[in-house]
């Protein structure tokens, strides 16, 4: 390698782990604006904002699901393993939206702790399988209160 | 798996979401193919035409 | 006959001197000296780009069948989980075409390797093709199974700027008029954006976001069964060689455009 071939290299280094040192710095100061949603014990311990809107991710806890038929209102609480907040929306699910299912809600809190929410959204597992696995698979594992694909591996 | 070619093409009711997307990628892959045979030729002509010898 | 036997004795001599080890990289050398050579890659590339196209279009095909017929439903999706097969692929090209681009860019920046500043622009619209596919396939997904088409969760919004940095190569490329200021800028964006591939990857691990985490390269229990994750591999296999295949043709393009005066292109189509 020649000098001014090592000059170069050492630039086109110097430049690439500095520019990958200023965005590790960007993304850590702004890392909680990177968040996607909140997760209900994190609502309830206070951390999430009152007065503007902001979105809320948990799994939809089981028997909690109540639906008007007349007027398409939904009620269900979000979850994770420490706390549950109620939700309610107006307006068409996604297909995916089941109980147990992990969910993510965009909306605001009202004064009586209820999250009124204008947006529902589905959030799927990383997991792919025929519907006889997964009667198999449930006998072994079980279902945890937040599984690791609704929160992240922070 | 599918029981016939009927259910094949319905894909569970999502027929439409999934064939667009097929659909989409088959017209931006065969687009990929083309181009670049297309341009081949073209500046092939130009430099038998001997245009860029000034 | 005597000759030859100099010639062999010479050899022994030579390697005694220097081993095995210099010989093989004095003969990498060569090699990537002649590769090099444009008249030499542009004769070769020719069958070098059918040898990828015809098993990658095999595969690719093979996978799709595969993921749209014989795969069993999804316990969840249902059948919209199909779309998979060309989104995986199309997200894993989006990747892997901006890898390379970095590599060459770095190496066209440091060695001034004709060739390798030709890969950059060559690579850039089939990257940005793929780029597009996955986002577009992304969203046509989302709609029926997240209840979306499009959300500024961390993967989705890194993935369009994957995009714009792709467009933003290709936009350098038409804009400077000089070839090798051309060349350079792109390679110096392919290199500097290449930050944004990890981010992509590592998003849904790091942040909240509403797309899930990685199927196929999770440690541990495999996220997929084998039945649905096979056509999977095959296609996005098939689906690199094909991007294989189409830079090798933009390359000839390219290197025609670059070498259009040069004395080894005229005597190529002379000849013809």
């Amino acid at each position: 390698m020649t000098r001014t071939r090592r000059r170069r290299l050492m630039l086109v280094g110097g430049l690439f782990v500095g520019l990958a040192a200023a965005t590790a710095l960007a993304l850590t100061a702004f890392s909680e604006n990177i968040l996607y949603f909140y997760q209900p014990s994190e609502i309830v311990g206070g951390q999430a904002p009152t007065h503007t809107r902001f979105r809320i991710g948990g799994l939809v806890e089981t028997g909690s699901v109540e639906r008007n038929n007349d007027d398409l209102l939904v009620r269900f609480t979000l979850a994770d393993c420490e706390a549950s907040v109620p939700v309610q929306f107006r307006g068409t699910l996604p297909d995916l939206f089941r109980e147990g299912q992990g969910i993510v809600a965009y909306g605001q809190l009202n004064e009586s702790g209820q999250f009124v929410a204008d947006e529902v959204l589905a959030k799927h597992d990383e997991n792919y399988m025929s519907p006889d696995v997964a009667e198999a698979m449930k006998d072994a594992s079980g279902t945890s209160c937040m599984p690791s694909n609704m929160q992240a591996q922070r | 798996m599918h029981e016939s070619w009927q259910q094949f093409w319905a894909m569970g009711g999502y027929a439409g979401y999934v064939w667009s997307s097929y659909a989409i990628a088959a017209v931006v892959i065969v687009g990929n193919i083309v181009a670049p045979v297309i341009a081949h030729r073209q500046i092939a002509r130009r430099i038998k035409n001997e245009e860029f010898d000034d | 006959m005597v000759e030859t036997h100099y010639a062999s004795t010479q050899f022994t001599i030579y390697l005694q001197r220097n081993g095995v080890g210099v010989l093989a990289k004095s003969a990498f050398m060569l090699w990537l000296h002649r590769f090099g050579s444009l008249p030499y890659f542009y004769r070769v590339s020719r069958p070098i780009a059918l040898a990828l196209a015809v098993p990658g279009v095999l595969l690719a095909a093979y996978g799709v069948y595969g993921g749209l017929v014989n795969a069993p439903v999804d316990y969840q999706q249902g059948d919209a989980f199909r779309i998979l097969y060309i989104h995986v692929p199309s997200a894993w090209l989006s990747l892997f075409g901006y890898t390379s681009m970095a590599i060459a860019g770095a190496v066209a920046l440091v060695w001034r390797l004709k060739l390798a500043e030709i890969f950059v622009v060559a690579a850039a619209p089939v990257g940005a093709s793929f780029t597009f596919l996955a986002l577009v396939t992304g969203s046509i997904w989302g709609k029926p199974m997240w209840g979306t088409w499009w959300v500024w969760d961390a993967r989705l919004t890194s993935e369009l700027i994957l995009l714009f940095l792709y467009l933003g190569v290709i936009a350098l490329h038409n804009a400077i008029e000089s070839p090798r200021s051309a060349a350079r800028a792109c390679a110096l964006l392919s290199v500097v954006g290449v930050i944004n591939v990890p981010i992509i990857h590592f998003s849904v691990e790091w942040w909240n976001t509403l797309h899930q985490g990685p199927t196929v390269t999770r440690f541990g229990r495999p996220a997929m069964e084998m039945a649905m994750l096979w056509p999977l591999l095959c296609a996005a296999l098939g689906f690199t060689l094909m991007f294989g295949w189409l830079t090798l043709w933009n390359m000839r393009v390219q290197l025609l455009r670059r070498e259009r005066r040069s004395r080894w292109v005229k005597k190529v189509f002379s000849d013809a």
